[in-house]
């Protein structure tokens, strides 16, 4: 194996990696705010909206990732949406989690006793200060588990983009790979890229719920 | 027979592979994920590095990742197989990864004294794995392992990559012919959205079954 081929195709690489990333934060982030407000919803918003919103996160979340991303971007242009393939994978993916952290957050809110909101609203707590003070610090902790998971998940699906033609990661050592003719050297070398990025949001996450819910130690 | 119903003939014979791959693999996967989860849980130091670096990098990297590596690496070793087999490969062993998890919480969760009752009454160590741990273990586990079942057909989607003509792979190719991507592509989603509701149901019945002769709230 030639490591030149490394170093001629680095910068490529490199951009790669930052597509990587700036689609994973950014749809992460997008995912966490709809999910949070999808998951709020869930909770305590009536019932022909929570039927409409469970319907919505059971579609993304029962079907496959790629049929989602298809629809959307080769499907789009037939219904007046035309985005290009980044747009629709960091649109995709952050719907595709959205769904996901409903489900979190909606386990969250659903873990508070309801008795703590009868008590805070005796007190006269005004209800978004009850929300700010009372319920988010403890959904905060508890859900933190499942969104370091989410995370990952989101991380290792940003490689499904590169199906899309989003010139991420995996689509730049593909590309290295058809122009090159050598494919398993580059294929493990990406699949230990995308581990040690795994592994760094994992021991992240971690540290993060040891940090978080250190009031919870006796 | 019109265009259009031969589509849907099609994208349903796509749907067939998508359930024969994704349930190859599930088996595969639960046969490997069986023992990486005996080699996690034993006594030798080296049985368990593997198991926890096998469990940490299948997990860690993605599975469209591990298919091409898969795909591109058997034929490179002398084993030139059908796209199908690469896939159902490759799709097992990344799911034993899971799975692996999911059984060792069904282990932890049965206490350390029944291990030592069966060998206190005469059991070899296969026999409490066979009769006593495994059992338990998959009862406890079984929720996991239906949900895992459903995590593959939805990532069998990315079969497709590696030119097996499953559900999503046939919907592409119909598209390609027919230029209707909206009704083929949500054709497509609406299939797996049914297979994933009734394996789900299914599910169900199977962890009821499971319960039966067995009293709530214990193991």
């Amino acid at each position: 194996m030639d490591m030149s081929l490394f170093v001629r195709y680095g910068p490529q690489i490199l951009v790669g990696l930052k597509y990587t990333v700036v689609i994973w934060v950014i749809g992460s982030i997008f995912a966490i705010l709809l999910g949070f407000l999808l998951g709020f919803a869930l909770s305590f918003g009536n019932r022909s909206m929570a039927l409409l919103l469970r319907g919505y996160v059971e579609f993304f979340r029962g079907t496959p990732l790629l049929a989602q991303l298809f629809l959307l971007y080769y499907g789009g242009p037939s219904v007046g949406i035309t985005l290009d393939a980044s747009t629709v994978g960091l649109l995709g993916l952050g719907l595709y989690g959205s769904a996901y952290f409903a489900e979190i957050f909606r386990a969250g809110f659903a873990s508070i006793p309801r008795s703590q909101f009868e008590a805070a609203a005796s007190f006269g707590i005004p209800k978004l200060a009850q929300l700010r003070y009372v319920t988010l610090p403890q959904i905060f902790v508890l859900v933190i588990p499942p969104s370091t998971n989410l995370l990952i998940v989101l991380l290792k699906d940003t490689a499904v983009l590169s199906i899309l033609t989003v010139p991420e990661l995996t689509f730049q050592v593909t590309g290295m790979t058809i122009e090159t003719f050598v494919f398993i050297e580059p294929f493990v070398a990406l699949a230990a890229v995308y581990w040690t990025l795994t592994e760094l949001v994992a021991f992240l996450g971690r540290r993060l719920e040891v940090r978080v819910g250190r009031y919870l130690q006796p | 027979m019109s265009q259009v119903s031969q589509s849907a003939l099609i994208l349903l014979i796509g749907a067939g592979t998508t359930l024969l791959v994704s349930l190859a693999g599930n088996a595969l996967g639960l046969v490997i994920g069986t023992s990486i989860c005996l080699m996690r849980l034993s006594q030798a130091r080296f049985a368990r590095a593997i198991a926890i670096a096998y469990v940490s990098f299948f997990r860690g990297v993605p599975l469209l990742v591990q298919l091409l590596i898969v795909f591109y690496f058997l034929p490179a070793v002398g084993l030139d197989m059908p796209p199908f087999v690469a896939a159902i490969i490759g799709l097992g062993i990344c799911s034993a990864a899971y799975q692996a998890e999911h059984l060792r919480g069904g282990f932890l969760i049965i206490p350390r004294g029944q291990a030592e009752a069966a060998h206190a009454l005469g059991y070899t160590p296969t026999q409490t794995r066979r009769y006593i741990l495994i059992p338990q273990a998959m009862r406890a586990a079984a929720p996991a392992l239906v949900n895992e079942i459903i995590l593959i057909v939805k990532a069998s989607s990315l079969v497709s990559v590696v030119g097996v003509a499953d559900l999503m792979r046939v919907s592409q190719n119909i598209v390609a012919r027919d230029l209707r991507p909206i009704i083929w592509y949500a054709a497509a989603a609406l299939i797996y959205f049914i297979i994933n509701v009734v394996l789900a149901r299914i599910g169900q019945a199977v962890e009821w079954r499971l319960n039966v002769g067995h009293v709530k709230g214990t193991l």
